[in-house]
């Protein structure tokens, strides 16, 4: 632990007390927490549980495998993630200064190993993922917008007192520190992941008061540098097919198109009320695919219809909300900012997660937060929320 | 935070909360705007029609004998939908072990030949049918039928050798010949339902699923609607993958209903019979015009009741054994059903084909002439011969009567009596310049529908045809310029064989090339009287127009069906004499005619097949007709009817019997007419007819209708019908006790459409011994 800064136990309630009356300390870690934004997070993961179950569990059960297993594997993500979390809003977030290289090298490194021949594994087309032992796989480009949440915040927010504005070697130095966990994402290729990241950067930029014109100038690169990716032949035909689908879905239903058409389907035929869960045909016809991570969003649809999908969206809506109040509210640019992030982060994956599925969005595969099955989705959701109640809990009350 | 920070994390708020209204607003469209029609949608997504062929009905005798019933067999289908999915390498090898299982001794099969039963008819480098397959491509293709227990069992328990490969039970039509009856023409056949069926079936009541066998010709064709009965439809849930995931609904198979025929089993084999007998006769006979035996190629017979029109036999030779199609036809039974070779045999001649009448047509002419003054006593000539311009005409054997009256005339068969009639009456109505014609002969053929179908409840009735004025000039038209040319350079291709005809053709080609060469010549005139020249009809046409003559007048519609029974027994449909049409004639023309005919049997040309019948007992009316065909041998006929003495409501019938290249009627076809009236009225000898010696119960056609019984048996008219026994039908679960295989509404083979198939697919482990 580095000098100057207090210890967050100490700090947060000193020792030797019983558990209950520390519970109830008005200083206390629970006292403290931003309860409205954890029960719309509880909400959302018990949700999730129930459209991850639904979704496996007919599948599970055709291949001949334990269809509660995705189940008790979702309800293991969930709790590493809630301790992973808790760890993260325990630790004061101003002493994460110290500790953002190492999460931002760490990160890094296992972007590259993903590449790394013999070490990743390729889903979907996707070369993302490090298998683990017992089933379990880690998706490092998940942490890695975890480490730039905390990376660009802490080089844009130092700055002298003076000084309203990064200045443009903050800007210049925020940039090259983003390019390089973008590039080795864009080379597993993951379009998805790459664009959030992308998403993250300009919020947090905007937010740091970066002039206007740099902003613009950055988009206008961004969008030459697309071009230039789809012109080069760097995506992959199915990407392009992808866009090609959403543009004009009539074009191959069976194809590119088809998750598309289906998803929608799905959704649509639940209507007001939904089929009653595990009860859809869509879903339990498995004509969604990928449906308890990417897709997810259509169990509900189908399931628990407009009440149920419209319920998942007004949590989300209330997450975010929580979340922009407590950039407004953090003590510090850097809380702001780190908030500020989280926020453009999660705002984004919402949109293209359930707009992909609703046929506004094109489909690129990113996981809908707390709701969609996927471990490290999990984990770096739960970091990002336990860095958002970190910045809460310290601000001057 | 600076003052711009606060305005971006406003700017930000706004944006996210725009973009969850947008998520929350594209929801609402799906979801409550639009969500029915995705509702509907997500239905069609996810469940398919498993369609289970109700059981066929059967088509019975008037007695209650079954023509056409079902049997159960053991079928091997090949689904194409995995098969395609596999390498070449392997689906051959597939193929190449199945073949290899299914080959017996008396029939080898190859995994080629499997691989063309799955092809798609139109499909590149597919076969013609019915070797490539018509159906549906998502239903399983039957390519083995009655394939023995083992081998199917064999294919069964090694399904993991054999994917794609399934063995069912499956009900087939079965023949059970009664009274060695074939009927073939008559029953038709069925086949797998085509697209075109298909779809112009589906704004119908009975809409045709693509797996089913649907009627193709004959009364399997007529009746299809009743025969097929409605198949039950179980509607499965299905996954994307094609794999059942549940069950939506449920409707049983409803068993066809059975077709109660007019048709009886005995009189079609005695028929069947005296066909083959008068083909025979004709061979041994010597054709002096040609110098070599009658060919005999085609016969026809037609039995009919005369005052109701049923249809109690008819029957065509060459014919085929039915049981053919059990399974379909090879490419190579199909060859020999249709090729002309084998003289066709697939073709019902009595009623598809069409034949010059020969003098059977003079009941026409003659009426003609009665109604329009001329005099039955005469007295008119009949001289050996009668010439028109250049050529002439004579009787059939050069033979001349006298002076006779015209029912002499009708009785030896004069021809030059109507041959003068016709001429008077050409030159009459203004020859080769020909103005307010009457053609009479034309027109009486015209009133009594010569050229008309009967209206027989048989698809592919073929209509007659006669030769008319304008149909004269027509064909001129069409044909003058090669007549014009043939008038100058002859036909040098026969007269390098035959130089007589050739100068005879070139002479009837100048005739056409002239100005007046579209003019009804009086060669034609002369033709006409007599049913010669392109006068056709067919022997059903005949038999109904002789049948008309003996019941008073009135053309009948032949009807082969009789009535419709459910297969609970209860009647459907009775079906009631339809009258067609009456004979143009008045009521002392009708007595003439029916007081002429006898005598043809007992003083003309039709005596000599009856000499050793009682016809002062049984008069038979009758009269025959040797038609003159360009290049063959004479077609002879026989049309009859009998007994002429019958009183109102006795039994009577008309027989036609016709025989093509078979020299005259008389002599070929009158013996067997002769034969058939034997057999039905119980006529032994020369003695009186006893109807116990009738092939038909009582020497009568039964009146009432079988009797299909609780349980499926079917009983010969009056009988009396059981009650099902109470106490098999109450808890035991079954409905269905102690039914003959033969006709039973049982087992039922399952063909789910389009893909899923309980044998194969993912599912093999949970559902192996399945279907067996």
């Amino acid at each position: 632990m580095t000098a100057g800064y207090p210890s967050p136990v100490t700090g947060l309630g000193g020792r030797g007390r019983s558990l209950a009356s520390r519970a109830i300390d008005r200083e206390s870690v629970l006292r403290r927490l931003d309860w409205v934004l954890t029960i719309a997070v509880f909400a959302l993961l018990a949700i999730g549980t129930m459209l991850v179950w639904s979704a496996t569990k007919q599948k599970e059960l055709d291949l001949g495998h334990d269809p509660q297993g995705f189940l008790r594997k979702h309800l293991i993500n969930i709790s590493l993630g809630l301790v992973l979390g808790a760890m993260t809003a325990l630790f004061d977030y101003r002493s994460l200064r110290a500790y953002a290289p190492f999460v931002y090298i760490a990160s890094v490194l296992g972007l590259i190993a993903v590449l790394a021949p013999g070490v990743g594994s390729t889903i979907n087309g996707a070369h993302s993922w490090i298998q683990l032992p017992a089933g379990f796989s880690i998706q490092p480009s998940e942490f890695a917008k975890v480490a730039l949440c905390v990376a660009l915040p802490m080089l844009l927010a130092e700055r002298r007192d003076a000084e309203t504005a990064p200045r443009l070697k903050d800007v210049a130095t925020a940039l090259g520190v983003a390019l390089v966990p973008i590039t080795l994402i864009m080379l597993q290729p993951d379009l998805g992941t790459t664009i959030v990241i992308g998403v993250i950067i300009l919020g947090v930029l905007a937010v740091a008061s970066t002039p206007t014109r740099w902003i613009v100038g950055l988009l206008l690169l961004g969008s030459a540098g697309a071009a230039m990716a789809i012109k080069l032949g760097v995506l992959k035909d199915y990407q392009v097919n992808r866009f090609a689908a959403f543009a004009n879905p009539d074009l191959d239903p069976q194809g590119a198109g088809y998750n598309v058409k289906q998803a929608t389907i799905a959704i649509g035929s639940g209507r007001l009320s939904g089929t009653g869960l595990f009860k859809g045909s869509q879903t339990n016809g498995k004509f969604v695919p990928e449906q308890q991570t990417d897709f997810v969003f259509t169990v509900a649809g189908e399931e628990l219809g407009f009440i149920g999908a419209g319920l998942i969206i007004v949590l989300l809506g209330i997450v975010l909300w929580r979340a922009m109040r407590i950039a407004v509210r953090a003590e510090d640019l850097f809380g702001t900012l780190m908030a500020t992030g989280i926020v453009c982060w999660f705002t984004f994956q919402a949109f293209e997660n359930i707009g992909m599925t609703l046929g506004i969005m094109p489909v690129t595969g990113v996981p809908l937060p707390l709701v969609s099955y996927g471990g490290s989705s999990m984990f770096a959701t739960m970091m990002a929320l336990g860095l958002l109640q970190n910045v809460h809990m310290r601000r001057a009350a | 935070m600076t003052e711009r920070s606060r305005l971006r994390l406003v700017v930000l708020q706004v944006l996210v909360l725009s973009l969850l209204l947008t998520l929350l607003g594209r929801l609402w469209f799906l979801q409550i705007l639009t969500g029915d029609q995705y509702q509907s949608e997500a239905t069609k997504n996810g469940v398919r029609n498993v369609v289970t062929t109700a059981v066929r009905g059967q088509i019975l005798d008037d007695e209650g004998r079954s023509f056409v019933r079902n049997r159960t067999t053991l079928v091997v289908t090949l689904d194409r939908n995995v098969l395609e999915r596999m390498k070449t390498a392997k689906e051959m090898g597939v193929l190449g072990a199945l073949a290899k299982r299914l080959s017996t001794k008396k029939s080898k099969v190859t995994g080629p030949e499997l691989l063309d039963r799955i092809q798609l008819c139109g499909e590149k480098n597919a076969k013609k049918p019915p070797i490539c397959w018509s159906g549906s491509p998502f239903q399983p293709i039957p390519v083995a039928k009655d394939v023995a227990p083992a081998v199917a069992l064999g294919i069964m328990e090694r399904q993991e050798d054999f994917p794609g490969v399934a063995a069912d039970f499956e009900a087939v039509r079965e023949y059970p010949y009664p009274s060695k009856a074939n009927a073939a023409h008559l029953l038709g056949y069925i086949g797998p339902a085509s697209a075109d069926e298909v779809s112009a079936s589906q704004s119908t009541d009975h809409p045709l699923y693509a797996s089913d066998q649907v009627g193709k010709a004959g009364l399997e064709a007529q009746y299809d609607d009743y025969l097929r009965g409605l198949p039950g439809v179980k509607k499965v849930a299905i996954d994307y993958g094609g794999r059942v995931t549940g069950t939506v609904s449920e409707t049983p198979a409803t068993p066809g209903d059975n077709l109660v025929t007019n048709i009886d089993a005995n009189v079609q084999r005695v028929l069947e019979q005296q066909l083959l007998d008068a083909i025979a006769r004709a061979r041994s006979q010597y054709d002096k015009n040609t110098h070599k035996n009658y060919v005999a190629d085609f016969a026809s017979g037609v039995v009919l009741d005369v005052s109701t029109g049923r249809v109690v036999a008819m029957a065509s030779v060459p014919t085929y054994d039915p049981s053919v199609w059990i399974g379909g036809a090879t490419a190579k039974e199909y060859a020999a059903l249709t090729s002309a070779a084998s003289g066709q045999p697939l073709s019902f001649r009595a009623m598809s084909g069409t034949y010059p009448p020969g003098s059977t047509f003079k009941v026409v002419s003659s009426s003609a002439m009665l109604d329009h003054g001329y005099s039955a006593a005469g007295p008119y000539d009949c001289p050996s011969s009668f010439k028109v311009g250049p050529q002439t005409f004579t009787n059939y054997e050069g033979e001349s009567g006298g002076r006779i009256s015209l029912k002499k005339a009708i009785e030896i068969s004069c021809d030059t009596v109507f041959y003068q009639q016709a001429f008077a009456q050409w030159i009459a109505d203004g020859g080769l310049k020909p103005s307010k014609a009457k053609d009479l002969f034309i027109n009486e053929a015209l009133a009594w529908g010569v050229d008309k179908k009967t209206g027989i409840d048989l698809p592919s009735e073929a209509r007659g045809s006669i030769l008319t004025r304008k149909d004269r000039y027509d064909t001129w038209v069409a044909n003058r310029a090669e007549y014009c040319y043939r008038a100058s350079h002859g036909y040098p291709e026969v007269a390098a064989t035959d130089p007589g005809r050739a100068t005879t053709l070139q002479a009837y080609a100048r005739d056409n090339c002239a100005p007046s060469g579209g003019a009804y010549q009086a060669g034609d005139a002369v033709n006409f009287i007599i049913g010669q020249g392109e006068t056709l009809l067919s022997p059903l046409k005949m038999a109904q127009i002789y049948a008309a003559i003996a019941n008073g007048g009135t053309l009948w519609q032949p009807q082969v069906a009789k009535a419709v029974i459910g297969p609970d027994g209860k009647l459907v449909k009775r079906f009631t004499p339809k009258a067609e049409g009456k004979l143009p004639i008045s009521a002392s023309t009708l007595a003439f005619l029916q007081d002429t005919l006898p005598g043809v049997t007992t003083d003309g040309t039709g005596r000599t097949p009856f000499k050793d019948f009682p016809t002062s007992l049984v008069p038979i009316a009758s009269k025959t007709g040797t038609a003159e065909v360009l290049g063959k041998q004479t077609t002879g006929w026989f049309a009859s009817y009998g007994p002429a003495n019958a009183p109102k409501g006795a039994p009577k019938y008309a027989i036609v019997m016709m025989v093509t290249q078979g020299g005259t009627g008389a002599l070929t076809s009158g013996a067997s007419v002769n034969q058939i009236y034997r057999a039905l009225l119980g006529v032994a000898g020369k003695s009186a007819p006893n109807p116990k010696l009738s092939i038909l119960p009582g020497g009568v056609l039964p009146v009432g209708l079988p009797v299909v019984t609780y349980d499926g048996r079917i009983l010969p008219p009056g009988s009396k019908a059981p009650k099902p026994p109470v106490s098999t039908i109450a808890p035991s679960g079954s409905s269905n006790p102690a039914t003959p295989s033969s006709s039973g509404d049982g087992s039922t083979p399952a063909v789910a459409e389009p893909v899923y198939r309980p044998a194969f697919g993912g599912s093999a482990r949970r559902s192996r011994a399945g279907p067996l």
